[in-house]
């Protein structure tokens, strides 16, 4: 049985409409993330991208999320309401299919921490610099159920005891040990 | 380690194809600040006055500003640099957009263009690896759809891209350098960039830009930040709509254009129409440009969007901001949809969206006095807004009639004869101006139109209101919070002006005060070119975040440079004069230093007089406005009045007051 736990869900909303493809967003990304910090600004270095095509009036600003060895099988174009956006532009990954989310110099990935620090942001630098208000930051509190983190046995076991059924595991395991018995 | 600029210049000699990457050195800097100051040093050293625009040995140079890539909002214009065609003198043009903080994420503070390429090729600057690549396959392309065309051949989506038109390509004198939704228009620097076979420079960069006190600098970014909230939530009471708020003018963002269409000058500057904004119009107005606008868009690291993309069926996407909006319309005497449509086409051939509309204007009423016929411009429609497309298009092709035109009015007019000169009525330094015939003689104005080396009003004009308030409540509520003020003294003038009455014009502001003003709104301009940020912030509106007492600190912390308000103003002047330099060396005098002559109804000679003697002497130049070997031995310039001494412009002596000695040296 779990206990209840807190969660605080961290969401930075993005209106689409709102961006003007101004990019403060990556200055002050790139800023905040430099060693010491502000000493410098470069946007490749920025967790917060915009895809930015002022012709087909596409504006998105996305955010590194994790990080994969390998990209998808099958590269992702979204349409929505007649306007065509970039090939996988709504994707987060630090892919190597991609320049983004890496560091330009030595290729490690880069990845949104909401700008974690001690002492805290009142909200992420991205957000504190978007005067367009096409960034947000929303805080909101979830209650989760503590779980008991299961091994990878009893999982297994789990599902073949739900697909065969668990007596005829118990007659099968018995079986086997008999076997192993006789050599 | 430099800090804000990169320390290095791209050196390329086109007729060779060499390219050389050249360390610079701090102490310029710290003399002439960068952006304009340096590219001014630049030309003065290497650009002798017998070089002529079209010379190989002509320089172009596109600067990106000292602070550009930083996070200093709205830092983010190139100043680009050259010997104008059609003045003859230094031109300098400014363009915002995001290809200077590219420069500089590539380790760049400069790109110097010398010689010509033998055919028409492109600059590709990827970090360090720098490429002269061929373009005949972009020649005749728009200048937009070049950058469009460029990114897609290399695979660089994020690369930023300047490029010419045909109207650059054919080396016309009003031919701009278009960037997205940027241009860097004025003085026929397209034309020079054109001759030199250059069709476009393409930029990628992805190296860090260094802040000498980090948090120091942020702590300044984030309060400009802040005080642009409040501005933009508390427009200015009393000033039009459109320049109430910080940035360019807000014409993409406001419909209220009373003020110019009822205050400007329709035609070839000729009609002004008192009561043209009717609700009629409005309505009408205000729908085209709602349908048009697609979104309102903004440059790097600012977001003001002050421009916009529109969208109108049947014709092509583009980008627009600021006056272009009603240049074309008001010249041809036609509507805001005309406008905005052959705005769209005058982009793409990349041409000057002040120059262009007149010179079409001006053609077309030389047609209408006999002075230029059909044999002249065989084919020209009858239709009134068919003949400005018939027009544009001859012109950037220097095709028939368009190849006169193409020189802009004053050289135009000069080569028609015929009186056609009468015509030309609105150049100062052969350069068109704003379409503005005024009554009354406006003092300060007069020495911003007179004195200014960018020979264009909204580059040195700004800081002091246009027009006093008609009230003393007004005004006081107005000085109340305008600590932008470089010294208290501004708020008086502004206090006591009056709109009529013995406070006010033409001899109030006083002889004394119109030197001041004109002084200070002069060196925020100059410090913004230098820098690179967009006047927009600073220079430009009223009551701006940034100004002389905060911009010592950002250049202190963010280049690492000592830095107070005297020093600043000092720097100003040095290179402020230097510009002047080139063009006195270049042939220019006090002559040159006045307005068109039909500027205003009511001239007053004595006290305009009066007002260049003042004003030469408070900028340290003698009657002739040549800078003073005193004065320039002040700002550490001897090498100029040794250069001045030995062609004769200045006399060598301590004793006798300098006085010109004419100069045949250079051609006008």
């Amino acid at each position: 049985m779990g206990e209840k736990k807190k969660k605080i869900v961290k969401v930075i909303k993005v209106d689409l409409d709102k961006c003007n493809g101004c990019r403060a967003c990556e200055v002050a990304c790139s800023a905040f993330h430099a060693s010491p910090k502000y000493s410098s600004n470069n946007p490749a270095r920025s967790r917060i991208r915009v895809i930015h095509d002022p012709l087909r009036d596409v504006y998105v600003p996305i955010r590194a999320g994790d990080y994969t060895p390998a990209e998808c099988t099958g590269r992702h174009i979204y349409t929505i309401n007649g306007k065509e956006y970039d090939e996988c532009s709504f994707c987060g990954v630090s892919c190597p299919s991609r320049d983004v989310f890496k560091e330009p110099d030595s290729g490690l990935p880069l990845k949104c921490d909401m700008c974690e620090s001690d002492p805290p942001l009142v909200e992420p630098m991205c957000v504190q610099w978007c005067l367009a208000d096409a960034l947000t930051y929303e805080e909101r509190e979830e209650e989760v159920e503590e779980e008991e983190k299961r091994e990878e046995m009893e999982i297994g076991l789990e599902s073949l005891a739900k697909k065969y059924g668990l007596q005829k595991i118990i007659d099968t395991i018995a079986r086997m040990s008999m076997s192993k018995k006789g050599l | 380690m430099r800090y804000a600029e990169t320390g290095f210049n791209l050196e390329i000699d086109l007729t060779r194809g060499s390219i050389e990457r050249v360390a610079t050195d701090p102490k310029e800097t710290e003399l002439y600040l960068g952006g304009l100051g340096t590219n001014a040093k630049i030309l003065w050293d290497r650009v002798p006055p017998e070089v002529e625009a079209f010379s190989p040995d002509n320089l172009l140079i596109f600067a990106a500003g000292l602070l550009c890539g930083t996070p200093a909002t709205g830092c983010n214009r190139t100043i680009v640099s050259t010997i104008s065609p059609q003045t003859k003198l230094m031109a300098f043009s400014m363009m915002g957009g995001f290809w200077a903080p590219e420069l500089k994420y590539a380790g760049y503070d400069k790109v110097i263009f010398r010689g010509k390429s033998p055919s028409l090729v492109y600059l590709w600057i990827n970090n360090d690896k720098v490429e002269i690549r061929d373009a005949s396959h972009l020649q005749g392309k728009g200048a937009v759809e070049t950058g469009e065309l460029i990114r897609q051949e290399l695979n660089e989506p994020k690369a930023q891209v300047a490029a010419i038109g045909l109207a650059g390509e054919n080396r016309v004198y009003f031919a701009s350098i278009e960037q997205g939704h940027s241009s860097a228009s004025r003085g026929g620097i397209g034309a020079v960039m054109g001759d030199k076979g250059l069709k476009a420079i393409a930029v990628r960069g992805t190296g860090d830009i260094n802040i000498a006190r980090p948090d120091e600098f942020l702590e300044l970014c984030n309060e400009v930040l802040e005080y642009i909230k409040i501005r933009e939530e508390k427009p200015i009471p009393g000033v039009m709509p459109i320049l109430a708020r910080l940035g360019s003018p807000q014409e993409m963002k406001i419909h209220d254009e009373k003020w110019h269409t009822e205050s400007f000058m329709w035609g070839n500057s000729r009609h002004r129409r008192r009561d043209f904004w009717t609700e009629e119009v409005e309505k009408e107005w205000t729908e085209t440009m709602e349908n048009a606008q697609k979104r309102l868009i903004s440059c790097y690291n600012c977001s003001l969007e002050c421009a916009a993309t529109i969208s109108i069926p049947g014709i092509p996407t583009y980008m627009m901001k600021c006056f272009s909006k009603l240049t074309f319309t008001m010249a041809a005497m036609s509507d805001l949809d005309f406008g905005l449509k052959i705005a769209q086409r005058a982009t793409e051939y990349g041409v000057d969206a002040f120059s262009t509309p007149q010179v079409m204007a001006f053609a077309l009423e030389l047609y209408e006095n006999g002075i230029l016929t059909d044999n002249d411009m065989p084919g020209l429609p009858p239709d009134n807004e068919e003949r400005f497309y018939w027009l544009l298009d001859r012109i950037v092709r220097r095709e028939g009639i368009g190849d006169v035109l193409a020189n802009g009015t004053y050289w135009a007019a000069k080569e028609i004869g015929k009186g056609a000169e009468e015509y030309a009525h609105n150049n100062i330094k052969k350069h068109e101006q704003m379409p503005l015939k005024l009554s009354m003689l406006n003092p300060i104005y007069f020495l911003m139109y007179s004195t200014g080396e960018k020979i264009n009003i909204t580059q040195i004009e700004g800081q002091f209101p246009q027009m006093p308030f008609p009230t003393r409540e007004e005004r006081e509520e107005f000085v109340k919070d305008w600590f932008q003020v470089p010294d208290e003294k501004f708020k008086q003038y502004f206090l006591d002006w009056e709109l009529r009455g013995e406070n006010s014009f033409p001899y109030y502001p006083t002889v004394e005060m119109c030197c001041d003003i004109v002084d200070w709104q002069e060196r925020m301009h100059y410090i913004d070119d230098a820098l690179g940020m967009c006047a927009g912030l600073s220079s430009f509106p009223l009551k701006p975040p940034y100004h002389i007492h905060n911009y010592p600190k950002f250049i202190s912390s963010g280049a690492g440079i000592d830095m107070d308000e005297a020093r600043l103003t000092q720097a100003v002047k040095r290179y402020r004069t230097l510009v002047r330099a080139v063009n006195i060396r270049r042939g220019m005098r006090r002559k040159d230093d006045k307005p068109p002559e039909n500027h205003w109804k009511k001239r007053f000679p004595e006290l305009e007089k009066k007002l260049l003697d003042e004003y030469y002497k408070l900028k340290g130049w003698n009657n002739e406005g040549i800078p003073t070997k005193e004065s320039l031995h002040e700002l550490g310039l001897d090498y100029v009045s040794e250069d001045f001494i030995k062609r004769g412009i200045l006399e060598d002596s301590e004793d006798i007051p300098s006085k010109e000695i004419s100069s045949n040296t250079a051609q006008k």
